[in-house]
């Protein structure tokens, strides 16, 4: 009961955080933060999945942004084809998904630095096909992406109207997905994923299927990167090839290594506040720069994370 | 195609192979000496290129060149003491985030040092419209001055390594650490020094395709990645094996050129990678089983 508790009751705070935030940004008239935070939320997306697989599977992936692209690039081209408007998203996050499986099962055969390098030059392979294709709008990338209806009256979309919804609707699949990750790593399955982090070769030896479960992982990621991406393209209404660009990925792994690697909450909490202060042009020209900071300096002093060495154990 | 054209892709590709040579090689020496792959390393290329380009303004273009080549070599220094020598014993991961973020900070430094913009050194020779006929094909002498530099770099090194003390005591170091220590070697001279090495040679690949390719602030990472295909192809050691995966490299990019719109031009290069990755991560040359 007590493991329950201490499980699912962040969770619920968590919701209860969001609802809490929104009402405090109505109140004050400052509801205009609700827009940054809502595309907080998508970012916020693949860093949790990036948190899967390199904190808990210990597979790095440099290459995220071209997933989070593939979803936003894929909703966007596939809303435009005036076919079924409910299937853009879920066709998104499955070619997205069918990338992820046939990438990674070559590529998590490698270690280390060579599978770092095979996921960077995955990423810079997207970003060039996006800049050289006329479809995905070369270097202007796409615009004008409609809205995407859930129900009657409620869109992902980024129309002022709909602003408080959309904040919703944003932070309810984060819910989700934090719901779904936190389930994952208490589970076998998750234990078996920090005993690949620890070392492969005994994990397989306990009878752990290795790289059935590093490929589920590394799917999985890369679902919840394209699913952020789909939702942030209808959101904005347009999607730019910066978001394949190397620069996005290795932001994406500066939030989870400055959350604390193996640290979903870390990394919610994190990429949530960077990104927000990042979209408010907080950091302004120094933005990139800030995330390189991060990344050297996290990593050089306090490689458990930012909460870790503040004392906040999770 | 003519047996001209031809011959001028295969020059160009030569030239490019080159520098992805160098740049290859700076992978394989710190390799070597630290067990880390270095993603900074194509930021050098592009500091040297810059550092090059702002003081030739006041200098005569050896003189500035030489200069930025001795800085870029001490950044690398810099890097290694600052960021990297005081590590104890860091995992692969952190290894690889570290200079993934030092490659970030470097090439951000070039940004606000510089500007977005493109900037290019002069032509060591003659401008940009003088050419050399070479049986019938006119090759730009800039291209044959990288294909010089390169070959000069990747020969000196190579008698480095085998005739001087200190380039046997960079190899002795590279096969066996603890041996190379109880014979009295210094590891961390050694460390620093394959720094200097791989950063000097980067400022002058840097330098030397600079008037072809032009100097931006964010040209490191794909240079980076293509070096690094051409150090894996190469097998991470063995210097003539480096050139020859350049070569190829380059020479196939060039060649895609012909067949592929431009902008898949580094498709080709990435695609390369992945393929010998996926097929034979030990390198063409070699035996060893890469992790």
């Amino acid at each position: 009961m007590k493991a329950y508790l201490t499980r699912y009751l962040p969770i619920l705070g968590l919701a209860i955080l969001v609802a809490a935030l929104q009402a405090a940004l109505s109140a004050l008239k400052l509801e205009y933060y609700m827009t940054q935070l809502t595309m907080a939320a998508y970012y916020t997306l693949v860093s949790l999945g990036l948190c899967l697989l390199m904190g808990y599977a210990g597979q790095v992936s440099m290459g995220h942004g071209g997933f989070f692209a593939i979803g936003g690039y894929g909703a966007a081209v596939i809303a435009g084809l005036g076919i079924a408007s409910w299937l853009s998203i879920p066709a998104a996050v499955l070619i997205a998904a069918l990338v992820a499986a046939a990438v990674g099962v070559p590529a998590l055969r490698l270690r280390g630095h060579y599978l770092a390098m095979a996921t960077l030059a995955f990423g810079i392979i997207v970003l060039r096909v996006l800049l050289g294709t006329k479809l995905f709008g070369e270097a202007d990338g796409l615009s004008d992406i409609p809205g995407f209806r859930l129900f009657a009256g409620i869109a992902i979309s980024g129309k002022r109207a709909l602003r408080v919804q959309n904040y919703y609707i944003a932070w309810t699949l984060v819910v989700v997905g934090m719901l779904l990750a936190v389930n994952l790593v208490n589970s076998r399955v998750g234990r078996a994923l920090r005993a690949i982090h620890g070392n492969e070769d005994a994990a397989a030896a306990m009878g752990v299927p290795v790289a059935r479960y590093k490929l589920a992982t590394f799917v999985l990621s890369a679902v919840y990167a394209a699913l952020g991406g789909a939702c942030l393209a209808h959101f904005n209404g347009g999607i730019g090839p910066g978001e394949a660009s190397v620069l996005k990925s290795v932001r994406y792994v500066a939030l989870v290594a400055a959350g604390g690697m193996g640290s979903l909450w870390g990394t919610l909490a994190v990429s949530t506040v960077l990104t927000f202060l990042s979209l408010r042009g907080a950091f302004g020209l120094y933005d990139d720069a800030v995330f390189g900071a991060i990344l050297v300096v996290i990593m050089l002093f306090a490689p458990d994370g930012i909460l870790r060495l503040l004392g906040i154990r999770r | 195609m003519g047996a001209a054209p031809l011959l001028q892709y295969l020059l160009a590709g030569i030239a490019t192979g080159g520098v992805y040579a160098v740049v290859a090689i700076g992978f394989s020496i710190v390799y070597n000496a630290t067990g880390i792959i270095n993603f900074a390393q194509g930021e050098f290329l592009m500091l040297g290129g810059m550092i090059a380009i702002s003081l030739a303004r006041i200098l005569p273009l050896p003189v500035a060149i030489l200069a930025a080549v001795l800085v870029t070599g001490l950044a690398g220094v810099a890097v290694q003491l600052v960021f990297l020598s005081w590590l104890k014993s860091p995992t692969v991961l952190r290894m690889i985030i570290i200079t993934i973020g030092l490659s970030i900070l470097l090439r951000e430094a070039g940004l606000h040092i510089w500007d977005e913009k493109v900037h290019a050194l002069p032509f060591f020779s003659g401008d940009e419209t003088s050419s050399i006929a070479l049986l019938g094909a006119r090759v730009s002498p800039q291209v044959l001055w990288v294909l010089g530099l390169s070959a000069l770099m990747v020969v000196s090194l190579g008698l480095f390594f085998r005739s001087t003390l200190l380039g046997r005591a960079m190899r002795a170091c590279a096969s066996n650490p603890t041996a190379a220590r109880l014979c009295g070697i210094r590891a961390s001279t050694v460390v620093t020094l394959s720094f200097f090495l791989a950063a000097a040679m980067g400022a002058l690949a840097g330098c030397a395709i600079s008037p072809l390719t032009q100097t931006r602030y964010d040209m490191g990472s794909s240079l980076a990645v293509k070096g690094f295909t051409c150090a894996v192809l190469g097998g991470l050691g063995s210097i003539p094996a480096a050139v020859t995966a350049g070569l190829v490299v380059g020479i196939l990019e060039a060649a895609s050129v012909s067949v592929l719109p431009l902008a898949y031009k580094d498709v080709v290069a990435m695609g390369i990678l992945l393929v010998i990755l996926f097929v034979r991560p030990q390198g063409l040359f070699t035996r060893r089983r890469a992790r």
